[in-house]
C-alpha cells in the first residue's frame, strides 16, 4: 500500500488540485518546483540549520515517568511545545519561507484560526524581512487577542475575514481570494496538510522532521527506532502528518489520530471529520468533509480553535479509508481534564489541541512494555483564558 | 472528437450571433427563494442572449463579496441544487434562451455527477461552468458522460493562463471560452487597464476555434462595449446582483439595467 502522494497529486482517492483557473499558474509553479527546491542540498542545509539554531531542534523526547505509571505503558512525550513560538507550526513556516525566497516571491500571505500558524508565519517573515499579511476570522480575532497582537508586534498586517462564520474556514477562503488577486509576487503559506496538491505533501515533508527525530531518539533510548504507538491530535492534521510520516510503511507501529468530538459526536457540535464527514471538495482538495446533504460545508465546533476545521488533510482521509491510522476522538470535557492531568503529573500545560491526544490514553489498552509516543504539539500558554473559563482545577 | 448530433441552444446562439452577446449571471434563490424564474424571464424579455445561474455554495473562493453575500443569502433562503433544477424545469416553459449553471464542484459531487448531468439536461440546462473542476479530470472522467447528456462544458481562462493551455482548453470545448478579464475574484473594478486590453487583443489574435466572452469586472456600458470590441460579448454578474439587491420591481428594473448596459452596442 502506498500511503504517500502519487504522481497525480493524490493519496488514494483523495487529494488533487481542485482550483479555479486563476490559481492554476500559482499551483503549477509550486507543483513543478517544490521537490527539486526542497531536496536541494543548499535548501536542506539552510532548513536544518534554522531548525537547530532558531527553532531549537531537535526537540526532546521525554520519558513521562508518572504518566507511564498511571497508564501502565512506557509513555514518551515529543516536546514540540518547546519549539520557538510554542508549537510544531514553525517547522512548516521555516520550510515554506525558504521555498518562497527561492521562488523569488516578495510577499507572503497566510490564514490562521487560533493564531498559532499566523504567529509562526509572522515570525519567519520578520526573520527574512518579507512583507506578510495574515487573514483571520473576525470572531477568532476577538477570541485570540494576544496572538493578534503578537503578529502585529512582529510587523504583520492582520486582516479580519468577515465572510461566512468568520472563523478559520473563512480566513482560508479570504487568503485564497487574495492569492487569486496577487498571483505573481505572493506565496501563500498554508498552515496545515490541506489545500491543493502539492501543499498536503509539502507541509507533511516539512513536519516529517518530528518522526525523523523520534526514530533517532527512540533508537538511542530504547535501542529500537520503532514505538508501538504514536498518538497525535488532528484538526487539518499537520502535527499528526509529521509524527506519522516515517512510520507509515512500518505497519507494526500503531498510529492513532485524535479528533475533537466537541460536545459529543452526536451533539451537532463536533469537529470529528472521520466520523461525521463524507468525501467532498474544499480549499482545493478532495477529502473528507463535514457537510450538509446538499453539499454545503458545515461549521465545526470544538473548544480548541486549532481543531475547529470541517475537513482533514487528504492524506489523513486516505489513512482513515485504508485503516492504516485509527481515529479516536475526545470531547471538550475529556480534553480539558486531560490538560489539567498532564499539568499535574508532568508539569507540562499542553495546548488544548494536544490535550485531546492525552485524553485517549485512558481509552487504549496498553501492554506494560508498550512504547507509546504522544506528539505534544503545542504549549498551553495561548489557552490560559480557556483553562481559566473552564475553571475546574 | 465525438460528433454531437443535436444542436445545443448555446451553439445555436453562437452560430446566429457573433458579436455583442450579453450574458448575465445571477445567484439562484436570490434575493428571494422563488425569484429565479422571474429573473430569468425578465432577462429574456430585456433582450439578454444567455443566462448563467449560480449554484450557491458556502465557500465560493473565486468570488468577491457581492456574489459571496448573494450565495449566503440564497442558502439561508433554502436554495438547494434539487430545487434549482425544479425551478429551471418550470421556467423553461417560457424561457428559450440558453441556460448555463455555474457553481463549485462540491454540491454537484454530492448530488452525483452523472445523475446531475442527466437531470440538468432534462430540466433544460445547456451548459455548465464548474470553475474548480480540474481540466484533466474533466477529460479523463466526466467529458464523455457530460457530452452524452448533451451538456457543454465551459472553461475559464485568465491573463496568467499560458498560450499552450488556452489552446488545449479551446480544443476540449465546443461552446465558448470564459475569459476572466484580470487576475482577480469576481466583482466590479474601475474600468479596464491597458494590460487587460492587451490580453484581450492577444486572445483575439489567437484565432481560437471557439468564441470567447469576457467576464469579471464588466459592470457598465463602457466596460461592456470595450469587451465587445475584442470578444464575442461579455458576462455581467456582480453589478447585476448589486442592482437586484435594491430592486423595487424586478422585471422593470431588469429592463432598465439591461438597456443602460447595452448602451450603443446592441
Amino acid at each position: 500500500m502506498n500511503y504517500h502522494v502519487d504522481e497525480r497529486g493524490y493519496f488514494g482517492n483523495f487529494g488533487g488540485a481542485y482550483i479555479p483557473e486563476m490559481l492554476y499558474p500559482n499551483i503549477e509553479e509550486l507543483w513543478e518546483n517544490y521537490l527539486s527546491i526542497i531536496q536541494h542540498d543548499s535548501f536542506q542545509q539552510e532548513f536544518h540549520q534554522l531548525l537547530r539554531d532558531y527553532v531549537g531542534r531537535p526537540t526532546p523526547l521525554y520519558f513521562a515517568a508518572r504518566l507511564s505509571e498511571q497508564y501502565r505503558a512506557k509513555i514518551y512525550l515529543k516536546r514540540e511545545d518547546l519549539c520557538h513560538t510554542g508549537a510544531h507550526k514553525i517547522n512548516n513556516t521555516i520550510g515554506q519561507i525558504l521555498l518562497a525566497k527561492r521562488l523569488g516571491k516578495q510577499k507572503v500571505i497566510a490564514e490562521t484560526g487560533a493564531g498559532q500558524h499566523g504567529v509562526a508565519t509572522a515570525t519567519v517573515c520578520a526573520l527574512m524581512g518579507m512583507e506578510c499579511i495574515v487573514y483571520m476570522g473576525q470572531l477568532d480575532m476577538e477570541r485570540q487577542r494576544p496572538n493578534v497582537e503578537r503578529m502585529r508586534i512582529l510587523g504583520t498586517k492582520v486582516v479580519p475575514a468577515t465572510s461566512g462564520n468568520m472563523t478559520l474556514k473563512d480566513a482560508t477562503n479570504e487568503a485564497m481570494r487574495h492569492w487569486i488577486n496577487h498571483p505573481t509576487d505572493t506565496h501563500y503559506i498554508i498552515g496545515s496538510v490541506v489545500g491543493p496538491h502539492p501543499y498536503p505533501d509539502m507541509v507533511a515533508r516539512f513536519q516529517s522532521v518530528i518522526s525523523e527525530e523520534m526514530k533517532k531518539q527512540l533508537n538511542e533510548i530504547e535501542g529500537n527506532p520503532y514505538p508501538d504507538y504514536v498518538l497525535a491530535c488532528v484538526g487539518g492534521g499537520s502535527n499528526a502528518a509529521g509524527a506519522f510520516y516515517h512510520f507509515l510503511n512500518d505497519e507494526h507501529v500503531n498510529l492513532i489520530g485524535i479528533e475533537a468530538a466537541g460536545h459529543g459526536l452526536t451533539s451537532g457540535e463536533s469537529a470529528a471529520t472521520t466520523v461525521l464527514g463524507k468525501p467532498g471538495v474544499l480549499h482545493g482538495s478532495k477529502t473528507l468533509l463535514m457537510q450538509t446533504e446538499d453539499g454545503q460545508v458545515e461549521e465545526p465546533y470544538s473548544i480548541s480553535a486549532g481543531l475547529d476545521y470541517p475537513g482533514i488533510g487528504p492524506q489523513h482521509a486516505h489513512l482513515f479509508e485504508t485503516g492504516r491510522v485509527q481515529f479516536l476522538s475526545a470531547t471538550d470535557d475529556e480534553a480539558m481534564q486531560a490538560g489539567i492531568e498532564l499539568s499535574r503529573t508532568e508539569g507540562v500545560i499542553p495546548a488544548i489541541e494536544t490535550a485531546h491526544a492525552i485524553a485517549v490514553l485512558s481509552k487504549i489498552e496498553f501492554n506494560p512494555d508498550d512504547v507509546v509516543v504522544v506528539n505534544l504539539s503545542g504549549r498551553g500558554d495561548k489557552d490560559l483564558e480557556t483553562y481559566i473559563r473552564w475553571g475546574k482545577y | 472528437m465525438e460528433h454531437i448530433e443535436t444542436m445545443n441552444r448555446i451553439e445555436e446562439l453562437f452560430s446566429k450571433k457573433k458579436q455583442n452577446i450579453l450574458s448575465v449571471f445571477f445567484t439562484a434563490g436570490f434575493p428571494s427563494l422563488n425569484d429565479t424564474g422571474t429573473i430569468a424571464l425578465s432577462l429574456q424579455q430585456a433582450g439578454v442572449d444567455l443566462i448563467e445561474i449560480g449554484i450557491p455554495f458556502s465557500d465560493p473562493i473565486a468570488d468577491g463579496p457581492v456574489i459571496q453575500q448573494s450565495s449566503k443569502q440564497a442558502i439561508d433562503n433554502g436554495m438547494t441544487l434539487k430545487l434549482l433544477l425544479e425551478q429551471v424545469r418550470e421556467l423553461r416553459k417560457q424561457v428559450h434562451i440558453p441556460i448555463i449553471l455555474m457553481g463549485y464542484l462540491n454540491p454537484v459531487m454530492q448530488y452525483g455527477m452523472e445523475k446531475f448531468f442527466n437531470d440538468a439536461t432534462n430540466a433544460g440546462v445547456d451548459g455548465l461552468i464548474l470553475p474548480d473542476m480540474p481540466f484533466d479530470e474533466y477529460e479523463s472522467v466526466y467529458r464523455q458522460s457530460m457530452e452524452q447528456a448533451g451538456l457543454r462544458n465551459i472553461f475559464l481562462i485568465s491573463p496568467t493562463t499560458s498560450e499552450a493551455r488556452i489552446r488545449k482548453i479551446d480544443e476540449a470545448t465546443n461552446a465558448f471560452i470564459y475569459a476572466v478579464s484580470s487576475s482577480s475574484t469576481t466583482g466590479a473594478k474601475e474600468g479596464f487597464q491597458a494590460e487587460q486590453v492587451q490580453y484581450f487583443e492577444r486572445l483575439k489574435n489567437m484565432n481560437l476555434k471557439n468564441p470567447f466572452l469576457i467576464g469579471f469586472g464588466v459592470s457598465n456600458a463602457n466596460t461592456f462595449s470595450t469587451a465587445c470590441v475584442y470578444g464575442a460579448g461579455a458576462i455581467v454578474g456582480s453589478a447585476f446582483i448589486n442592482m437586484l439587491k435594491q430592486a423595487q420591481d424586478i422585471p422593470s428594473d431588469i429592463q432598465i439595467f439591461v438597456s443602460l448596459l447595452k448602451g450603443k452596442a446592441s
